[in-house]
């Protein structure tokens, strides 16, 4: 089949479909709206589940009630819906339910903006749930990469037991890209779920779904077994992209639509004869700190670059190590940089650079 | 020797965890037993919440998920969703359903869900050491309203099933009690009426059971049962709220 | 076509400025051409000014966002005023000359008004003045062809609005027979 135009959010859903998604729950916020009105059509239609809930927080309650139950569950929302989605988040991951959740970023804090935003990488990677816990965190550059990911994104969930959290910005859910929705998707050998809750009649003894365990010592080797299998993401998928690194005088670091924005600006840059070079991390969480390991030893610097104060920016200081000079340039508040900034970036390196 | 009486198969063997005198272990065997009695154990999900009864799901012998404070009715929505073939129920305190859970369950009873709440009324908050509830009454003195529970300053005590009562999606809703054995007949026969609607698909059902509390209330098990009865049925009142008989699919 | 080109379209909410750009994305992705289309969006686009990008291109297209573009297509005097610097030495302006009846210079692209709510009132049909202008911006560009646009119109219209096909299809040639008509032509020259 050859390529079709579609919008972001409407690719997101389409691709949440080819997924094997079996329910959605969800609370309107702008800019994902897209995603829900396209699936409460096409999942109530083949007899699969759409609830739109009365709030954000009881979202993502179902998503870990039928994610417990053994479906496949997506939710979508935008920043400040997102903030209210933590808790269940913690739960999620307490519980070691699978589900895979979008996050369409605008501009914040507090009721913020709408336009496009990186902003909640921080509210991804970092959380704002209680606990230990990690989130599987793509952020994909184009409609296509958010496509592919969407696709693969519950059997990631369902392999690991784990919410996978797909970050994109506003940008990508709201602009209309040519695609290919038949790519092929990468074959895993899932575990049953063999923890369910189908009903007694159904397996074996007693099916729980729980994150609560009053003992320390308990509690402790729980958290010992989450920690094992995070150490197994970080092993098995972290996913990153490099561009003309090994020779690169600068190297940028960016993610989602700022990588797009880094190429055009490297095509400009080589014209005038920099060399340059770009760290494009694909998960965020697990971070490819590896990556850091290829600049060369005599690079001049690297530039950090996000449509926020410098989120990513603490990720790139470790994974960097103190190795080389780094600056920071980022926009915020909804506001999308263009190649021409990026480029004067580089140019004026020593300015941006961070104390 | 013939057997006349046994412990409901719908509890595990688990010892329970409540306090002596306090009526969660009743309500608890009465939901067991119905679920027992009409032969839904096996296809049975209950979600626990969050009080006292939070460890119920190591009590009821049936798959169980452990809810968030205040969201057992948005997990039991989305467990039905998805397995509309399975019984759900939640179990949850006055803490938990009336203050911190009421837009989860008056819209998952909205939506006329067709899962069945068993809400346990006991006007304070227990798990947490006794502080004030929703559910409270008026002079009652609580660690949050030491100079009893007043007007002024913390509103009415919210009478949940009258509320409840007014929503188009409650297919049935009963407020019973377990102060006596006449009580606990009539709540048992209330609860497995619940399950019994829930299976023919009619709806959002909800049994409220007024209980007691003796440690935090600061009485003995027989003066809380009594307190049930003179004080808080005539704020309380029992009986049938809501019938609806028609189906709902 | 052998280049990637950055389209901006501007105009009031409800002159069609989202599905001029929309068409043209369309048409692109129809003639397996990578492209990419992104709207202002939120409050702005009611009732306010709309504007939309489009880059259509042979190439892999990287950046979404641009600062000038290739060419600029405005369909109201507060989006000639908000972006006509914003354009590329050796670009293309085509306004609409029905509402902006100032003499519109640029130093850097060739300048073309058409009037096309004229035209479109003429034809029946202001509604279509969006694809009047399609027509004029198709016919100096060369981008996509009658065939190509039609098609595109076709599914775009869908079973619900079949009978506005005609007229849309009425309107591209309009456009496209009123620069001939003018004698004009674009050559992209940088």
């Amino acid at each position: 089949m050859g390529r079709i135009l579609m919008k972001g959010n409407e690719a997101i859903a389409v691709a949440a479909i080819r997924g094997g998604i079996d329910a959605f729950f969800g609370y309107p916020i702008t800019p994902q709206n897209e995603i829900p009105e396209y699936l409460s059509k096409h999942l109530l239609a083949n007899g699969k589940a759409f609830v739109q809930a009365e709030s954000e927080v009881a979202a993502i309650n179902m998503v870990y009630g039928a994610a417990g139950a053994g479906a496949r569950v997506m939710t979508s929302s935008s920043s400040p819906g997102i903030a209210l989605k933590q808790e269940g988040i913690s739960y999620l991951c307490g519980a070691q339910l699978p589900a895979v959740i979008v996050s369409v970023m605008r501009g914040g804090p507090g009721l913020g903006g709408i336009q496009p935003s990186q902003a909640d990488y921080y509210q991804a990677t970092r959380g704002g749930g209680n606990g230990d816990y990690n989130l599987i965190v793509f952020g994909p550059e184009t409609i296509q990469e958010t496509v592919d990911i969407m696709k693969e994104a519950f059997a990631i969930a369902d392999q690991y037991r784990n919410p996978v959290l797909v970050l994109v910005d506003g940008l990508i859910g709201q602009m209309m890209e040519s695609i290919d929705l038949d790519r092929p998707v990468k074959e895993r050998n899932l575990p049953p779920k063999d923890y369910a809750t189908t009903g007694t009649r159904n397996h074996p003894g007693r099916h729980i779904i729980n994150s609560l365990y009053l003992d320390p010592l308990e509690l402790e080797n729980h958290n010992k077994k989450l920690q094992q299998k995070y150490a197994l993401v970080k092993a098995q998928e972290t996913r990153y992209e490099t561009v003309d690194l090994e020779d690169a005088d600068y190297v940028i670091v960016a993610y989602g639509t700022m990588a797009r924005i880094v190429r055009s600006a490297m095509e400009t840059l080589k014209k005038l004869g920099i060399k340059v070079g770009m760290i494009r991390p694909i998960t965020i969480w697990p971070y490819p700190e590896a990556a850091f390991d290829l600049i060369k030893a005599d690079c001049k610097g690297i530039l950090c670059t996000e449509m926020s104060a410098g989120q990513m920016l603490d990720d790139v200081l470790i994974a960097n190590n103190g190795r080389h000079k780094v600056a920071f340039y980022g926009r915020m508040g909804g506001m999308v940089p263009d190649p021409e900034e990026i480029v004067a970036a580089i140019k004026n390196f020593s300015d941006w650079v961070v104390k | 020797m013939e057997v006349k009486y046994a412990k409901t198969k719908g509890l595990t063997d688990k010892p329970l965890t409540y306090c002596p005198g306090c009526t969660h272990g009743i309500v608890h065997k009465l939901v067991a037993e119905a679920l027992d009695e009409l032969g839904l154990l096996g296809e049975a999900v209950g979600i626990a919440s969050v009080g006292c009864s939070v460890f119920s799901y190591e009590f009821f012998n049936c798959d169980m998920q452990q809810a968030p404070h205040g969201r057992a009715c948005a997990e039991a929505t989305g467990i039905k969703r998805v397995r509309p073939d399975l019984t759900v129920f939640t179990y949850q305190g006055d803490g938990d359903l009336a203050s911190i859970g009421i837009a989860e369950t008056i819209h998952a009873a909205n939506r006329g869900e067709n899962i069945t709440v068993i809400f346990i009324n006991n006007a304070i908050y227990g798990m947490t050491g006794g502080q004030m509830a929703p559910t409270t009454l008026i002079g009652q003195r609580t660690t949050t309203s030491q100079g009893g529970r007043t007007l002024a300053q913390h509103g009415n005590p919210i009478k949940i099933s009258e509320i409840f009562a007014q929503i188009e999606g409650v297919a049935y809703l009963e407020r019973v009690a377990t102060f006596n054995p006449k009580q606990v007949l009539n709540a048992k026969k209330a609860i497995k009426k619940a399950f019994t609607y829930q299976k023919e698909k009619r709806g959002f059902t909800m049994i409220e059971v007024l209980s007691t509390c003796p440690v935090n209330w600061g009485m003995t098990p027989i003066d809380a049962l009594e307190w049930v009865k003179t004080s808080m049925t005539p704020i309380y009142p029992l009986g049938l709220f809501k019938d609806k008989g028609d189906f709902h699919e | 076509m052998n280049s990637t080109c950055r389209i901006r379209v501007a105009g009031f909410g409800g002159q069609g400025v989202m599905m001029f750009g929309q068409m043209l994305a369309y048409s692109a992705t129809h003639d397996e051409l990578n492209t990419l289309w992104f709207p202002s969006y939120g409050p702005e686009t009611r009732g306010g000014t709309a504007n939309c990008s489009v880059i259509v291109s042979n190439q892999t297209i990287n950046s979404p966002v641009f600062k000038a573009a290739d060419h600029l297509v405005v369909f109201n005097m507060p989006s000639l005023t908000k972006f006509q610097e914003q354009i590329e030495q050796g670009g293309l302006i085509l306004y609409n000359a029905s509402l902006i009846k100032t003499a519109v210079k640029s130093d850097k692209a060739l300048v073309v008004g058409i009037p096309i709510n004229d035209i479109a009132h003429d034809l029946g049909s202001l509604q279509v003045a969006n694809m009047v202008m399609l027509g004029a911006y198709l016919e100096l560009t060369g981008l996509f062809t009658d065939a190509t646009i039609t098609e595109i119109i076709k599914k775009f219209m869908g079973e619900r609005k079949a009978h506005m096909v005609e007229i849309n299809i009425q309107a591209i040639a309009a456009g496209r027979k009123q620069i001939r008509d003018i004698g004009v032509t674009y050559v992209k020259t940088s």
